[in-house]
């Protein structure tokens, strides 16, 4: 390998820019003529507007045009979809209320957009919003997703009767019921995932530029994934179509899954632009970040788990209520289905599992994916019961996992998932070393003197990333392909530059994907550029969510390098009169294998472009593209222990240990995974500590501001032992399964274990604040 | 932020002055809270009139036990300040763990008073130490300065331009801060007096503000010790209580933090 190559701890290639503050994210884009917009928004969480009345907003200083959800409804433009068609057990399809960009009869959440200004600057535009006069009638509103699905509560869309999107299963319910029913023990929890808000720490941004020479639109955003963004503007909302539409991601300040979806206000934008004849840009402030951005979680459920009289699971039975807000945003209907209940089988052979999955509309923001998506939820309700269990069957934590841990690969779960490799017993063995389980006793014991009462919880989970193949998504209802495009361009120097339908927007893929290159041709990373997040420059893609960059984008990549090394190796055969099965590629050049015959990878690529000297037929050039799609999912999996002492007499939580012993397959750049776990690890931290979104009974966000809203700080985190332990993929080139979510995932369930072991009392909601823990160890008392 | 006017004033008399003649004006000082508020647009002054440039509001001055703190210093001054750490070093402490590195920098005494914050740090040590308002007209007790939820005694116009305390025997403060703002949720400054007088105020937990607990000051001047603390009833029923914590949490945290205070004194 090279020095940069796989496996290697290169510095990050972006950070120059980013930490010198060169980076240039949308709100930095200017371009001749723009104006400011600033949404004029719903201060109620539930009304009819009787009337929008912006006379007096549009005679004020700068302004330029007020514009509202009539207007945009008379110029075609469509309402925001939810991309992935879920039925209900009884066969009918998912009921969906319409999402207007811009609200024109009812408003369904604080924060729901009604109208734009559009103004010289931002002061301006913000002076006439205060100036337009919604008259709103206040109807009836409920936050809370159990209350909704109750009689006479208020009624959000005519379409969900009950405000019930869908009622839909996964797995044998009679299968479940006969276990439960003989089992030698069963596990009985009410599990509640907490609604969390995604802070990015760049907020949303959209400017829209409407070129009325050409009839085209330029769209920068804020995205996770512009090619999906292009596609769902053109062939949902009518913006534009696919030719006359370009949509430019650049720097992206943190995502989260928040950046995945398509919000009112790009599309608002470039309509806008048109509407006005200006290019029109609008950044969030932090309160609209809050009120807006969808949100995470909002899972209640229930969990019976049975027992054999081995202590070997029988079955589990779920049933859980997901909140999915006011509308449904672009992938809410997926996360609390096919990214949670088919993950519920764990690290745990499990012969029969049965989930049953409501989803409802209420009066908050839309919520969807947000780092993890489902399988939080999923490990946490797993996690939380097994430790629970192992408790009431009087076992070591350990013990009960390691008697139920899947040994043999492939395993088949019954539901949906097939996984394809994993030594679950690795991890859980390299954390508890690394944890020193064993002292825990004797540390418990010397803080008892302090009198400090401490704990110690696990956390083994799964997780699957790089949902695919195109075509099984596709049947489960999914409306996009989940493939990824790379191209691999050679330039006539030699230099490379490889377009990727990935996005980077913290992860690091201008170092890995240059890695990976540097790899292969043994060439330095810095001839080498990532380019991404621009439709007029990436030929197709589908982004980065669902830690899928290193599983399916790099494949891509990587098969399109191979097509560009079998077409370098004919040209080098030529060159050097080989036979090309003979070339080899090292050290950054082309040699016939047991011979001093070199040629160096330069004057390859130089001579694809001369074309001087080609084998007789061989198209000049030296580029390639290549699509990937999966075979299956990949299974990260590992398990994570968590130490903590509580002080009994306030509550406070501290976390002494944390160790997260993970199997990532094989690692291209191990300092870019631990970044990616640490920050995994202090998001799932923050959640089961700290974070929580809250809306009082009238639907006003009480968690506005960082006031209100705990995020986890450097003080509030341990430092983190990380360790890795190896099974590679067998399902893609790379051997690679992902990274990026696995420490939100396995997190909060070993944190509340430990803080429950701790104060002896397992009624516990996250987030474990000092206020609960100090409730909930007095009532152990 | 709406359009305002910005006065930098070099002299106390000046301010007034420049106060008086404006529609609705608004003294700044750190601005560390009025200009985010201005920002939200929740407060919309005509006219901004500065004191940070005011010579006779800066310093810090200790004469022997006798404290003066001019209500420009900033949080940062009263933290690192020698001659304070010196007779009243529970002051210093406090003052280090207001917010951030930034807000220390600039956000000050006159101006925290002035805004009485319920959760802020510096009205419980005022009320704790006995402390003398001094502003442009007359001198305060800490007792009638705080008189309720973002409430002072200050008049229209009216500047604070220092505090005054005598530097007691033993004092301390102890803060649980909110997970969130890490402003205190609970906060409580404890001073022994060479006579044995004791006070304990406390800041964070009042539904009207910072105020004084007579049966923990009572149990503590009789008995000095953290012990004395538990068997006094601390009574939610004018505690505050919200997202964060109940009246009842907060009662517990007021016991917990006199008898870590009154430990650390
Ligand atoms: C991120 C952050 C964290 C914080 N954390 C804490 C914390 O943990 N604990 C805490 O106690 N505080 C905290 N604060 C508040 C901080 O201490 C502020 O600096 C303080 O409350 C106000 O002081 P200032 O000098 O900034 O006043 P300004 O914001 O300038 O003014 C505040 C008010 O006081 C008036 N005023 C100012 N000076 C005078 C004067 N001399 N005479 C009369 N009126 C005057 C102003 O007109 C205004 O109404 C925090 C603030 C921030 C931004």
């Amino acid at each position: 390998m090279s020095v940069d190559g796989i496996g290697a701890r290169v510095a990050r290639k972006e950070d120059r820019r980013f930490l010198t503050g060169k980076g240039r994210y949308t709100d930095d884009m200017s371009v001749p003529g723009m104006k400011f917009a600033v949404f004029v928004r719903s201060p109620h969480a539930h009304a009819t507007i009787k009337s929008i009345d912006a006379k007096a907003a549009k005679t004020m200083p700068g302004v330029i045009d007020v514009l509202d959800g009539k207007q945009l409804q008379a110029d075609g433009i469509g309402n925001l979809i939810c991309g992935w068609m879920i039925h209900s057990k009884d066969g009918s399809p998912m009921k969906m209320g319409a999402w207007r960009p811009l609200a024109d009869k009812t408003v369904r959440y604080v924060g729901d957009a009604v109208a734009i200004v559009v103004a010289d600057s931002v002061a301006e535009a913000r002076d006439a919003a205060e100036a337009v006069a919604v008259d709103y009638e206040p109807l009836p509103v409920v936050t809370d997703p159990v209350e909704a699905l109750g009689e006479g509560q208020p009624q959000i869309h005519s379409e969900a009767p009950k405000n019930l999107i869908f009622d839909w299963e996964l797995g044998d319910a009679a299968a479940v019921d006969r276990a439960i029913a003989a089992a030698a023990h069963v596990t009985e929890m009410k599990i509640v995932n907490n609604r969390l808000s995604p802070n990015a720490m760049e907020p949303r941004a959209a400017l829209g530029i409407y070129d009325a020479g050409d009839d085209h639109y330029t769209c920068y955003t804020t995205s996770q994934n512009p090619h999906l963004a292009r596609l769902v503007m053109s062939a949902f909302y009518n913006v534009a179509p696919e030719n006359k539409l370009r949509v430019i991601a650049p720097d992206v300040g943190g995502g989260f899954g928040s950046k995945i979806y398509i919000y009112p206000e790009e599309i608002v934008c470039l309509w806008a632009s048109k509407r006005t004849g200006v290019p029109v840009k609008w950044t969030a402030d932090r309160t609209e970040a809050f009120l807006t951005d969808a949100h995470g979680r909002d899972h209640v459920s229930t969990v019976k788990m049975a027992f054999d009289g081995n202590n070997r699971i029988t079955a589990l039975k779920v049933d859980t209520i997901a909140n999915l807000g006011a509308y449904m945003s672009l992938f809410s209907s997926c996360v609390p289905t096919y990214l949670y209940a088919t993950l519920l089988s764990g690290q745990y052979a499990i012969p029969a599992i049965h989930a049953n999955v409501r989803t409802v509309y209420t009066n908050t923001a839309p919520v969807d994916a947000y780092r993890g998506a489902g399988r939080p939820e999923a490990t946490y309700l797993l996690e939380r019961t097994m430790e629970t269990a192992a408790r009431e069957l009087g076992l070591p934590p350990g013990e009960l996992r390691r008697i139920n841990f899947i040994r043999t690969f492939p395993h088949q779960t019954p539901v949906i998932m097939n996984y394809d490799a994993g030594d679950y017993e690795a991890s859980l063995n390299a954390a508890m070393e690394a944890a020193d389980w064993n002292g825990f006793a004797a540390r418990r014991a010397e803080a008892e003197r302090r009198g400090m009462k401490r704990g110690i919880g696990m956390s083994c989970y799964i997780e699957a990333c790089g949902l695919a193949p195109s075509a099984a998504v596709g049947s489960l209802g999914a409306g996009v392909g989940l493939w990824e495009s790379a191209e691999v361009r050679v330039n006539a120097v030699g230099t490379i530059e490889v377009m990727t339908g990935s996005h980077s927007h913290g992860q690091g893929h201008e170092t890995t994907f240059a890695q990976l290159v540097a790899e292969r041709f043994g060439v330095p990373i810095d001839s080498v550029n990532i380019v991404h997040g621009d439709t007029d420059k990436v030929q197709m893609g589908m982004g980065t969510y669902g830690s899928r960059s290193g599983a399916v984008g790099m494949s891509a990549v990587a098969k399109a390098l191979d097509k560009v090394e079998a077409k370098a190796k004919k040209v080098a055969a030529h060159l050097m009169e080989a036979d090309e099965r003979d070339v080899v590629i090292e050290d950054g050049a082309l040699k016939v294998a047991g011979t001093d015959k070199s040629v160096p990878w330069s004057q390859v690529a130089l001579a694809s472009y001369t074309a001087h000297n080609l084998p007789s037929g061989m198209e000049p050039g030296l580029k390639e593209s290549a699509f990937y799609d999966p075979s299956n999912f990949t299974f990260p999996a590992g398990c994570h222990i968590c130490e903590v002492e509580v002080d009994p007499e306030t509550g406070q939580t501290k976390i002494v240990q944390f160790v997260a012993a993970d199997d990532f397959g094989n690692i291209i750049n191990p300092m870019i995974v631990e970044g990616q776990v640490h920050g995994g690890l202090a998001q799932g931290i923050g959640q089961a500590l700290l974070e929580g979104v809250h809306y009082d009974d009238s639907g006003q966000l009480l968690t506005a501001s960082y006031m209100d809203y705990a995020m986890p700080r450097a003080d509030d985190l341990p430092s983190f032992k990380v360790t890795t332990s190896n099974t590679p993929c067998p399902g893609n080139p790379l051997g690679v399964k992902g990274c990026g979510e696995a420490g939100a995932i396995g997190s909060p369930p070993a944190l509340i274990n430990a803080v429950t072991d701790a104060i002896g009392n397992n009624e516990i909601t996250m987030p474990a604040t000092p206020q609960k823990v100090w409730a909930a160890a007095q009532a152990a008392h | 932020m709406y359009d305002t006017n910005y006065h930098r004033a070099s002299s106390i008399d000046e301010a007034v002055n420049i106060m008086a003649a404006a529609a609705e004006g608004k003294y700044l000082s750190g601005g560390m809270t009025l200009i985010p508020t201005m920002k939200q647009r929740l407060a919309a002054p005509s006219d901004l009139v500065d004191l940070r440039h005011i010579a006779e509001m800066k310093g810090i001055a200790v004469d022997g036990r006798s404290v003066r703190i001019g209500a420009a210093s900033t949080h940062e001054e009263v933290a690192t300040s020698a001659a304070l750490a010196a007779v009243c070093p529970a002051i210093c402490r406090l003052a280090a763990h207001i917010g951030d590195p930034h807000v220390r920098h600039m956000g000050t005494i006159g101006g925290s008073i002035a805004n009485n914050d319920p959760a802020a740090d510096y009205p419980a040590a005022m009320l704790a130490l006995d402390a003398v308002i001094v502003t442009d007209r007359r001198e305060i007790s800490a007792g009638d300065f705080f008189t309720g939820l973002f409430e002072t005694a200050l008049e229209d116009g009216e500047i604070i331009t220092a505090v005054r305390f005598e530097a007691p025997a033993r004092a301390a403060y102890q803060k649980f801060p909110n997970p969130a703002s890490r402003y205190a949720m609970t906060g409580v400054f404890v001073v022994r007096r060479d006579d044995g007088g004791v006070r304990v105020a406390v800041t964070g937990a009042g539904s009207d503000g910072v105020f004084r607990h007579p049966g923990l000051e009572a149990a503590l001047a009789a008995n000095w010790s953290p012990d004395a603390v538990a068997n006094v009833m601390v009574d939610a029923t004018d505690l505050l209580s919200d997202l964060h914590a109940s009246a009842a949490y907060r009662a517990n945290l007021v016991k917990v933090m006199t008898k870590r205070a009154v430990a650390a004194a």
